[in-house]
Formats: C-alpha cells, sequence, structure tokens
C-alpha cells in the first residue's frame, strides 16, 4: 500500500484551480501566469493530486500569526538541461 | 561647471578584441620597454609614449591634441613574437577543445544531434535559462565520443595543465597549435558557436589566444614623481616592460635560429608575463613581484573584491558635506538633537536658493561673510562660504569679497550657508548594521570639538564613549530633508522593526535614578523635589512633602493606565506585589511598584513602547527626555555611589562559602574515586569519562551558585552593585557572586580545560589528576584574587570568548552581505504582495501576516493581555 502523503500532517492542503479561479487571481494580482512562484511537476504532492504543467496549484497553510495563509504556484516541467 | 553629454548610451555589447581590432585603435605600436630618456623625456614608441595620452597639465595629447582633463588616452599595442593564452578564457578555451574534432574542426556530435541542440537552444534562450548551463551540457555530451562523427579521425582527450597548458594525450600543444585549432572551429562552426556559448558575432574562438597584446593608455597607469624627483612607475608599466624585454628576447632567438629548446623557454617566459599582466593571482604560479618584493597589482587586482574598482568605487563612493569625530555624551540635548563642533559647523554647508521672498534677508547672509561677527554674548553664527550664480559659476566668499558679493547677489543664485541649529542632517555609526544606525538629527552648534549625543540613543547606534568615532552628512535638497524628517528622524525610530519593542530608552544611571526614586516609600521635601523635576522639565504645583511614586507620576501621560510586572519580580504576581514590583499606573498616577528597566529600559521599556505606540512619536520623545532627566536628577539628589566594598562580605559568610567549596572540592574527589573504582553507574548513551565529566560539571556549577547564594544572602538592597544589578541599569547577580563568592569552573569548548602537557594541564600538577583545581575550577573571587594557576585557566577561557567573537563577527559579515545582494532588489508593493524587480510574486502576503514588525507588539499583531485587561478595567 502507497503511503498517503497528503494527510501528512507537514503536507499542507493543497488544490488545483479550476480555468475561472485562475483567471480571477491572475486579475486580482494583475499578473501574468509566468509571475507565479514555481513547482515541479515531479514534486510528490502535484503527483498526488494530479497537477500537470500549466496547473495553478493552491496551497493553504497554517500560521501562527495570521492563521491561515494562502499561496499560489504554477506547476512547470522539470528539464534536465 | 556641469556640462551635459550628448551622448546617450542606448546598449552595451562585450565581446572579444580581434587583433586587427587592437591594432586599428592603437594610436602607436610599442617596441621599446624603456619609458623616459635620460632628458627626462617619454622615448618614442616607448612604454610613455606621448601618443598615448597626456598626464602632465599643460601639455597636449600628440593623437588628439587635447589637455589632461579633456583627453581620455589612447591604447598603443604589442606585436606578440608568438602567441600566448589569455588566462581569462582558459577554461571557454578548454570547453572548445574538448567539444571539437581537431582535424575537421566540428562539434563531435553528429547532424542530426547538432540540429536537435540548435532546437533547445531556441527554446532556452526564449524561457530566459542559463545558456552557461546549456553549453556545459553541449560540452559533456562531446566529450564522451571517441571517434569524430565527421571525418572518422580518433579523437584525443585535451588535459588542462593549469594555468595555461593544454596536453593532447599527455603531449604539449603550444599556443600556436591550439590557435590553429581554434581557427578551423570557427570556419567549421560558424553560427553553431552559440551552442558552446560563443556569440560569433563578437567573438571567434582564436581570439582567445593572443597574438597582438593592447596597451592602455598612459592614463591608466601614471607614473608619480617623488619628492626627491624620482620617477616612479605604476605596476602596469613594470608588467609591460617585463612583457615587451621577453617579447624582444624571443624574437630576436627565434630569427637567429636558436635551438627550439631555448625558443620554448622563452616562450613560457612570455606567457608567464602575460598571465601575471592579466591576474597577478593565478592559481599554479608564483605571483610577479616588485623589487621590494610586494606583489604586484595587475588589472584582475585593480577590480576584484573589497578594494577593487567595482566595491570601493562604483558601489561606494566618498562623499562632500560630510564629517567624522569622536562622540561624547550630553544629557541636555534632546535624542532628536546632535552637538555639532563649530569648526565643522563652519564648513558644512546647505544650499539655498535665492528667491523674489528671501532676496533681502540672503544679502544680509551674505554680506558677513565666512567668519561673521558676533554680537556681545552670542558663540556662533552661521555665515557663508559660497555663491554659485546662476549661470553656475561657483565664488568663494571671503571677508574681503562678501559686501560686494552680496550687492550683486541674483535671484535664481544658490548660497550654501554654513550650518545653523535646527538643520537636519544624517547621524551614522559603523558598523551600519539595522536601519537605526543612520538617524536624522536635528543640528545644535556647540562648542570643543566632539559630536555630542544624547544617552538615550546609544543602544540604537551601539555606541559608547570611549573613543568611538561617528559620521555625518548634510542633506543638500529640499526632497531629502523631508524625507529624513518624516522617515528618519530618532523618533519615529523609538519602536525597533527587529522586535516591535522600543530600542531607545533609559539606560545605566537613568534607571538607578529612577528605581531610587520610586523604591520604597522614599519621601523627599519641597525643595528636593523641586529640583527633580524641575530639571525633568515639569512645571506646575509641587506638595509639600512627595514620594517618589508621586514625583515620577508627574512626567506620565494623563490617561496613561498599565499594569505589568517589573525587571525586580521574580515568582506570582501576588508575590511581586509583596516586593512592589507589580507596576499599577492608572489615569497618569504610579499607584504601586517599582520604575526599573523592563518600565523605562532600552529594549524593555513597557512605558516607552506603550507611550511610543498609543501617544505618537512627539510624546514618546518627550517621555524619554524627561524620564532621562528625572533620573539624572534624582540619582544625584539622592546620591549614588559603588566600589569594591560593595562586594564586602562577613567572616562567617566567608567561612561559610570556603565550607561549601570544600565540599564541592571532596565530591568531586569521590566521583573520581568511584569513576576509578568503577562504580560510577554511567548515563545511558554515555562512557564512564563523559559520565565522570558531566558530573563534575554539575557539581561546579552547583557551587558556584550556592556560593552566589550565599553571598547575596549578605548583600541587601541597601547595596549599590546590588541595586544596578537588580533594577536592571548595570551588572548582574552573577557578576557580584563571581566577585564575591567564587568565579567558578572554566571552560573550554564547553568542557573543563584538559589540555596542556601530557597528562596534565600545568606542571603545577600531577599526571592524570582529575581534582577540581587540576582541570581549571577558580575556587577564589574575583575580589579576593586569582592564584597563577586560576589565573591562567581563567585566561583561557577568557582568549576562548575573544576569538569566538572575533569569528562570529566577520561571519555573520559576510552572510549578511551575501543575504543583501540576494535580497535588494526585492520590494513590498501596494496590495501586500512582495515581488522582485521583474514583477514575479515571491510572497501573496508579505511575511505571511502583512503585519509591519516595527508596529507588531513584539512579533505579534496585537497585545492580548492588554486589550483583556484594558476591557475588564472599563
Amino acid at each position: 500500500m502507497k503511503f498517503d502523503i497528503l494527510k501528512h500532517s507537514l503536507v499542507p492542503h493543497h488544490e488545483i484551480l479550476s480555468e475561472e479561479e485562475v483567471e480571477k487571481l491572475l486579475k486580482t494580482y494583475n499578473i501574468k501566469k509566468s509571475d507565479l512562484p514555481q513547482m515541479l511537476d515531479t514534486d510528490p504532492v502535484a503527483k498526488a493530486i494530479g497537477a500537470k504543467e500549466g496547473d495553478v496549484v493552491k496551497i493553504v497553510r497554517s500560521s501562527p500569526t495570521a492563521g491561515e495563509s494562502v499561496a499560489y504556484r504554477l506547476v512547470v516541467k522539470r528539464e534536465i538541461i | 561647471m556641469i556640462t551635459k553629454s550628448k551622448k546617450v548610451i542606448d546598449k552595451i555589447s562585450f565581446g572579444l578584441l580581434s587583433p586587427d581590432m587592437i591594432r586599428r585603435m592603437s594610436a602607436t605600436r610599442i617596441i621599446t620597454p624603456d619609458t623616459y630618456d635620460e632628458d627626462g623625456f617619454p622615448i618614442e614608441m616607448g612604454l610613455m609614449d606621448p601618443r598615448l595620452g597626456v598626464i602632465e597639465p599643460g601639455l597636449r595629447c600628440k593623437t588628439c591634441g587635447q589637455k589632461v582633463k579633456d583627453c581620455p588616452g589612447h591604447f598603443g599595442h604589442i606585436e606578440l613574437a608568438m602567441p600566448v593564452i589569455h588566462v581569462g578564457f582558459v577554461k571557454t578555451i578548454h570547453n572548445v577543445l574538448k567539444a571539437t574534432c581537431r582535424s575537421c574542426g566540428k562539434l563531435l556530435l553528429t547532424d542530426d544531434e547538432v540540429a536537435k541542440l540548435r532546437e533547445e537552444y531556441e527554446i532556452a534562450l526564449k524561457k530566459g535559462k542559463s545558456i552557461s548551463n546549456f553549453a556545459k551540457e553541449v560540452v559533456k555530451r562531446a566529450s564522451k565520443v571517441s571517434k569524430c562523427p565527421h571525418c572518422g579521425k580518433e579523437v584525443h582527450t585535451i588535459e588542462l595543465d593549469k594555468p595555461t597548458t593544454f596536453r593532447e594525450d599527455g603531449r604539449k600543444l603550444t599556443p600556436s597549435e591550439i590557435r590553429e585549432w581554434l581557427e578551423k572551429v570557427s570556419d567549421a562552426l560558424g553560427d553553431d558557436l552559440k551552442l558552446l556559448d560563443i556569440n560569433p558575432e563578437v567573438a571567434k574562438p582564436e581570439w582567445m589566444v593572443l597574438t597582438v597584446l593592447p596597451v592602455p593608455p598612459v592614463t591608466t597607469r601614471p607614473s608619480i614623481t617623488l619628492e626627491t624627483g624620482e620617477r616612479s612607475e605604476d605596476d602596469l608599466t613594470h608588467k609591460l616592460v617585463d612583457i615587451i624585454r621577453i617579447n624582444q628576447r624571443l624574437q630576436e632567438n627565434r630569427d637567429a635560429g636558436a635551438p627550439q629548446l631555448i625558443v620554448e623557454d622563452l616562450w613560457e617566459l612570455l606567457q608567464y608575463h602575460v598571465t601575471t599582466y592579466f591576474d597577478n593571482q593565478t592559481s599554479g604560479i608564483p605571483p610577479a613581484r616588485h623589487r621590494s618584493g610586494r606583489a604586484l597589482k595587475t588589472l584582475a587586482q585593480r577590480l576584484k573584491g573589497k578594494e577593487g574598482r567595482f566595491r570601493s568605487n562604483l558601489s561606494g563612493k566618498r562623499v562632500n558635506f560630510s564629517a567624522r569625530t569622536v562622540i561624547s555624551p550630553d544629557p541636555n540635548i534632546s535624542i532628536n538633537e546632535v552637538g555639532i563642533p563649530i569648526k565643522i559647523a563652519k564648513e558644512l554647508t546647505v544650499p539655498i536658493r535665492v528667491t523674489p521672498s528671501n532676496i533681502e534677508k540672503m544679502k544680509e547672509l551674505v554680506a558677513r561673510g565666512p567668519e561673521p561677527e558676533l554680537p556681545e554674548g552670542v558663540v556662533y553664527m552661521p555665515g557663508v562660504n559660497y555663491v554659485i550664480r546662476p549661470d553656475g559659476r561657483r565664488i568663494r566668499v571671503t571677508p574681503e569679497n562678501a559686501e560686494m558679493i552680496a550687492e550683486k547677489l541674483d535671484v535664481g543664485s544658490i548660497v550654501e550657508r554654513q550650518l545653523q541649529d535646527g538643520d537636519i542632517v544624517l547621524f551614522n555609526r559603523q558598523p551600519s548594521l539595522h536601519r537605526m544606525s543612520m538617524m536624522a538629527h536635528k543640528a545644535k552648534i556647540l562648542p570643543y570639538k566632539t559630536f555630542r549625543l544624547n544617552l538615550a540613543v546609544c543602544p540604537p547606534y551601539n555606541a559608547d564613549f570611549d573613543g568611538d568615532e561617528m559620521n555625518l552628512h548634510v542633506l543638500q535638497s529640499e526632497e531629502a530633508r523631508a524625507e529624513a524628517e518624516i522617515l528618519m528622524k530618532v523618533q519615529e525610530h523609538i519602536l525597533s522593526p527587529r522586535f516591535g519593542g522600543a530600542i531607545i530608552g533609559a539606560i545605566h544611571d537613568h534607571i538607578t535614578g529612577c528605581f531610587l526614586l520610586t523604591y520604597g516609600n522614599r519621601k523627599f521635601s519641597k525643595n528636593q523635589a523641586m529640583r527633580i523635576l524641575a530639571y525633568a522639565g515639569y512645571r506646575g504645583e509641587v506638595k509639600d512633602e512627595m514620594t517618589g511614586k508621586e514625583i515620577f507620576s508627574k512626567i506620565l501621560p494623563k490617561e496613561l493606565s498599565l499594569e505589568y510586572r517589573a525587571k525586580l519580580c521574580s515568582g506570582s504576581d501576588e508575590e511581586c506585589r509583596k516586593y512592589d514590583a507589580y507596576v499599577v499606573i492608572k489615569n497618569g498616577e504610579l499607584i504601586e511598584g517599582v520604575i526599573d528597566e523592563a518600565s523605562i529600559g532600552a529594549f524593555k521599556g513597557k512605558i516607552v513602547e506603550y507611550i511610543a505606540r498609543n501617544y505618537g512619536s512627539d510624546a514618546v520623545r518627550e517621555f524619554i527626555d524627561r524620564v532621562t532627566k528625572l533620573g539624572i536628577a534624582a540619582i544625584t539628589t539622592i546620591g549614588f555611589t559603588t566600589g569594591i566594598d560593595d562586594e564586602d562580605i562577613p567572616e562567617e559568610a566567608q567561612m561559610q562559602i570556603m565550607e561549601v567549596l570544600e565540599k564541592a572540592k571532596q565530591k568531586i574527589q569521590d566521583l573520581i574515586r568511584a569513576y576509578r573504582e568503577g562504580e560510577l553507574e554511567p548515563i545511558p548513551g554515555r562512557s564512564p569519562e563523559e559520565t565522570l565529566e558531566m558530573e563534575i560539571m554539575r557539581v561546579t556549577g552547583k557551587a558556584r551558585d550556592q556560593t552566589g547564594e550565599i553571598a547575596s544572602k549578605h548583600l541587601g538592597m541597601d547595596n549599590s552593585a546590588v541595586i544596578m544589578a537588580r533594577s536592571g541599569a548595570r551588572g548582574s547577580m552573577l557578576n557580584l557572586s563571581q566577585m564575591a563568592g567564587a568565579v567558578g569552573q572554566q571552560a573550554v569548548r564547553g568542557e573543563r580545560i584538559h589540555r596542556g602537557y601530557m597528562g596534565r594541564t600545568l606542571p603545577h600538577f600531577k599526571k592524570g589528576d582529575l581534582g577540581a583545581e587540576a582541570k581549571g575550577f577558580v575556587s577564589s573571587s574575583y575580589k579576593r584574587g586569582l592564584t597563577p594557576t586560576e589565573y591562567f585557566f581563567h585566561s583561557m577561557g577568557g582568549r576562548e570568548g575573544l576569538v569566538d567573537t572575533a569569528v562570529r563577527t566577520s561571519r555573520s559579515g559576510y552572510m549578511q552581505r551575501r543575504l543583501i545582494n540576494a535580497l535588494e532588489n526585492i520590494k513590498l508593493e501596494q496590495d501586500g504582495t512582495v515581488r522582485d524587480t521583474t514583477g514575479k510574486i515571491l510572497q501573496f502576503m508579505y511575511g505571511e501576516d502583512g503585519v509591519d514588525p516595527m508596529k507588531s507588539i513584539r512579533g505579534k499583531p496585537i497585545d492580548a493581555d492588554l486589550i483583556i485587561k484594558e476591557v475588564l478595567n472599563g
């Protein structure tokens, strides 16, 4: 049986945004997709939630000062060169 | 006068100089290694050829005809008899040789592979990926091939024998051979050179092997004439002389048909000189030295490192309108002010533009000249040093011409007025570790020769008065002054972004003073109370007899209500109340509790912090100014002194201490005996030796604490040293117990001292002695004095501390430099995101929570306890 990393206490909540949500996100921050922080498609969490290149992942972490902090990452392909 | 350049830089392109280009930009070929003839005139076609530019004022350049100020200097060139490798490109040359075929010059990859690489190159370029990494990969792939896929020739391994020798299967390749090979490569590869990270438009591989050497203009290597009339040449000139000499000898020998061996030797020597000419710290070869033995400073050394052109002349520059002198304290000026010596104020100026509305005043000012006549009783008046006319001419004002200049003063001129009280200046102490190291102050012109600053601003600058010097800068524009006044004034920096609390507050005697004032129920006569309060700047009613707490209350804001535990306090709230260590302030009245470090101290002061947050910067500046003066008035009224007799303890206490120490030593002996007999129970995971050491450390630590306790039992609150330690003004109870009781165990690397001679620390002990004295336990007190062996052990521990701090500062300094270089271009945007200069988001909300650390309460967004207390108390 494979271990479900999403259930580990140190792995924050990840979810793939829908197209409309991505659109909205880019509009609120007035940015292009390439201005987002990135994560690799080979990232264990990206694999676990099935995120593909070009997807935007929303990450919700619990924070001691802010309660919850939200971040977004663009999934990119891992390149050898 | 500033002349605007008509040329605007559009772009900069980096490439290699071709031999042809070097010759074309050369003003002359250099052939003689001599510089000047017997009459002191520069020799034609020598290293100081007059066509290379002018360095002596008055003369005109033979190439461009301009004078020293306008002639930029001109390059010359040396024709090298044999080609040599450029050290700066050794790595690139090695890569090209590894990736290409010697006989056909093509890449050691099939056409298909190359075609694929071209595609990948385009993608990498578009994505902004590192091309140098791409080239590395290409070289890695090509160098695995053992046979050229194009011409079928066998491929040999190319080794680099540092710094500049290449070997093909162990056989030396001459620079000529390498140059031929690289020529083949640039013909065969053409545009594909970009795959090796070489832009064929601006660089050809064979140009990395020098056949012509550019000679920099004399303006970059000026010779200095010493007072004795002797000429002293620049290091670069010396190096160029070496190159020309060897070059000449090489040419002569080769032309005369000298044996191959001699030619090769000279060739290598030429290579050495050219290499050290570029970089005199190339690893693998000895640096070229001056006659005196000093290593020459050649091209790379001029640019590299902290003293190099970049860090020393481009990132950092020397500035005008600045001053530096020793600092000393002045409790009578505000924290916002800085005392400036008259001598300095007369040199530093503020530019004032003459307008129709101020012209009369300005005329009056200019008429005073640089040395105004002082009216009776006045110590200083600002004068004028320079007037800048509307046409840009700068005129020095002298006592003689002052009135004439004043009469002719026009609107649009700029008057450079000497510093006067109230001018905004920046004040700085190195190392500038945080933003509070450079703050804006208001100038206050004072006699004598030191900068004066209020004692309460010592903590942010980390300054003391044992000879510290500080720098001062006078702002030169209205915008700069406004910005400094709003953002940089001392009063705006009382709360530190480092930990969200006050960094400016009372120190040392201020704390002792306020402590003495409020401790116990000390009463003050009307006279005393008036003296104290008047000094603190209070104006108002004073009762006939006042308690210290009542006096302190007078400087508190009217509506202030606070409750907290004092520094004195240890244990529960109730216990603190018993010792008057629980502070209660209601509506600006100090009801109970004693004022100490926790109330008004820098870093810890609760009242300072609260006023800064809730009453604004003006109020807190006023409070700090007053509370420090109140402290000084109180301590001088009550009287306070400390001396070594503060650590006097009665005979019987000393006996007790001796007893404790004796018992501890006995216990250690018991432990050692148990260890020797194998009866010592090891702590899990530790060897018996480690267990013994840990036990002994525990015993010695406990012994010191016990002696401290005994000592402090006899040192009560009537003792000045104790007052200072308990109120947090200076020193700690540990310091006191080391002075009165015993210094305790000395340690190096966290262990008892064990190094020194074979089997013992000093020859005073027996080999293998594990007892307390033999391993650095100091049972004397500082007051009684240490025995010679104790003194030695104490010095060992002390030395470790010194080395640690030295290492720590250098390492954290380097870490900070790297952090700053990495973070300098990121910025907090209006929408709360943190982005870099390209607009990429790094944080969606600054620090996750968007809280400004300076406005936070010790790192937290709100002070929940305080809010609850306030709500409960109504």
